[in-house]
């Protein structure tokens, strides 16, 4: 079998229009163009409507994209719904509520990721094996959750529900990891606690992964690659040895040159 | 003081055994109504016209010469058809749930009557040998009656462990993560379409086969029996709920004793209902009665929440 790509993640020629035919039509994604290889952690910023988790929701198959190409390590995935893509994907979400179910268990809600992609059927649902699995990854995270395997996940701040969804999303290594803005809703020192694990588990686990973030100096300071979005496009795309040189005022000479005055608004978001 | 004297006690211990295996048999239907209502996050209505069609299934068969027992799984089957069409009406056409929920209900009326030919099929414990009668608790020699009470009871013991069991699986597992977060549950590669149409179907298998027994146990199919079933199993379930429900979170298997508070909500509900009836309340009211219970218990938890944040927000007035 032939492979499409030889990328960890292609994105041909992406649009998605929001609202079409009405007064509130907004392009989305207005011809995104991304080539991963495998292992790359890109960090993403731009401003507010730029396009960055427009971009990850269609790589997730939230809603159908309107034009365009998403290649999965040679598999494309374009059509498939959001639940056949799963088993590609890792996701963490902006609001900590999102990627965990709040009445089950912690041991529950992993034994709910470990089985992704896999036929659910008449097993038990948490066995003894994946218990103790488990219970070594969450140690891992030094938070003394493998104490509390048992505990609602509800009961837990937003901080362990980010750290525990981040496990669920890397506990059947998947071939790419999505972050959106993941750590925007946490008090500052949670939110570098979380940065910590997230860079940990993607390093351990040599993962590919996309992170959006409002937060110029995290973008700069985490994975090896930075792209920036402007408008549903990629305005800007580094790694290596000049990603590592760039410096939170280059980023806003970028985004001042490429959007004139208008970005004076966002400029204090970014900052 | 005339109508204290003319209230006799012994008439309501006499009522109550009657109402407790009342209470055992929709406890069946509770259950089913507590996986949408609670596990799935769905207000499924299709359950007034799902127990009517159980009871006609089971009615009509053993009419035509099948052994009562033998018309219970076929009822479980009839109460999944409706389920499944609520499910795809929902997932497949787009429709909203609740109004899925009422279309299959009103067509169930039609397939209803067109099951029982007329209005109401009786099916006389004299002629056959039903599952379950009022003449058993009414009846008889209290042996006999124990031993009735000891079996309903044993079933829906099984029926509360299979539920359990079945909710500890993996499916299981999916379904839940469906009904308490869905975008959650599709990121994790649940096809959460498929899980809904399951859920319902489980849950109207339960509420048909309720009505397989209820038929038998009040001697007659009707057409009109599933008016308000809703309610009555969401009374169950809330007053379980509310009365037990810190209770059982407290316990090892809290979920099997979530389960068995439906059941005890049930069979409470039948115990008032009954008391209510003693206290010479026109019967013609009591629809009134059941729908008055349900406000009030839903009720309930939300104001309680809401007076404690009123609360927690003086305090930090004054403190702040």
């Amino acid at each position: 079998m032939s492979k499409d790509s030889q990328y960890a993640l292609e994105i041909r020629n992406l649009y998605k229009i929001f609202n079409r035919g009405t007064i509130n039509e907004k392009i989305a994604l207005n011809g995104v163009n991304l080539k991963l290889n495998p292992g790359d952690f890109v960090t993403i910023i731009g401003g507010n409507g730029a396009g960055k988790s427009t971009t990850l929701n269609a790589i997730a198959g939230v809603w159908p994209i309107d034009g365009g190409q998403i290649i999965i390590d040679g598999t494309d995935i374009t059509g498939l719904a959001e639940h056949k893509r799963a088993p590609y994907l890792g996701r963490v979400f902006q609001d900590p509520m999102t990627g965990t179910a709040a009445t089950m268990d912690i041991e529950e809600n992993m034994a709910i990721a470990y089985r992704r992609g896999q036929h659910r059927g008449l097993r038990w649902g948490v066995t003894r094996s994946d218990r103790e699995l488990f219970r070594e990854k969450l140690k891992t995270l030094g938070l003394g959750l493998e104490d509390r395997m048992t505990s609602k996940v509800g009961l837990l701040s937003g901080g362990q529900r980010q750290a525990i969804t981040l496990l669920m999303a890397a506990l059947k290594q998947p071939k790419l990891l999505l972050l959106d803005e993941h750590t925007a809703a946490l008090d500052p020192k949670t939110a570098a606690k979380v940065l910590e694990i997230s860079d940990q588990i993607i390093s351990e686990n040599h993962l590919t992964a996309m992170m959006v973030t409002h937060n110029m100096k995290d973008a700069i300071a985490h994975g090896n690659r930075l792209v920036m979005m402007h408008e549903g496009k990629v305005i800007y795309d580094v790694s290596g040895e000049e990603k590592k040189n760039l410096h939170v005022k280059d980023l806003l000479a970028k985004f001042e040159e490429v959007s004139g005055g208008e970005f004076a608004n966002d400029r204090m978001i970014l900052a | 003081m005339e109508y204290f004297l003319a209230l006799n006690p012994m008439a309501l211990l006499r009522a109550w055994p009657g109402s407790i295996a009342q209470g055992l048999i929709w406890g069946i239907m509770a259950l089913g109504v507590y996986i949408t209502f609670r596990l799935l996050d769905f207000a499924d209505l299709t359950v007034d016209g799902s127990i009517a069609t159980g009871a006609a299934v089971s009615v009509m068969l053993i009419r035509g010469g099948m052994s009562p027992v033998a018309t219970l799984p076929l009822a479980f089957l009839a109460g999944m058809a409706a389920g499944l069409v609520t499910g795809l009406l929902n997932t497949a056409l787009g429709i909203p749930g609740i109004l899925a929920s009422i279309l299959t209900q009103l067509s169930l009326y039609s397939i209803n009557l067109v099951i029982l030919g007329k209005a109401n099929q009786p099916v006389s414990v004299d002629n056959y040998p039903l599952v379950a009668s009022l003449r058993y608790v009414t009846a008889g020699s209290v042996s006999s009656r124990l031993l009735f009470f000891a079996g309903l009871t044993l079933f829906l013991l099984a029926l509360v462990a299979i539920l359990y069991w079945y909710f500890g699986t993996e499916i299981g597992h999916a379904i839940r993560a469906t009904g308490c977060n869905p975008n959650m549950a599709r990121a994790q590669g649940i096809n959460t379409n498929f899980i809904k149409v399951l859920a319902l179907m489980l849950s109207n298998g339960l509420v048909g086969l309720c009505g397989a027994f209820y038929a038998q146990f009040q001697g007659a199919a009707d057409i009109q029996m599933g008016r308000g079933a809703i309610v009555i199993g969401l009374a169950a379930v809330i007053i379980g709920e509310v009365l037990l429900g810190k209770f059982a979170a407290k316990r090892k298997f809290a979920f099997a004793y979530t389960l068995l508070s439906v059941v005890l909500g049930s069979i409470l509900y039948y115990m008032v209902y009954q008391f209510v009836l003693w206290l010479k309340m026109p019967s013609d009211y009591m629809k009134l009665f059941s729908a008055c219970v349900v406000a009030v218990f839903l009720a309930i938890p939300y104001l309680r929440e809401k007076n404690a944040q009123k609360k927690a927000q003086k305090k930090g007035v004054v403190q702040g």
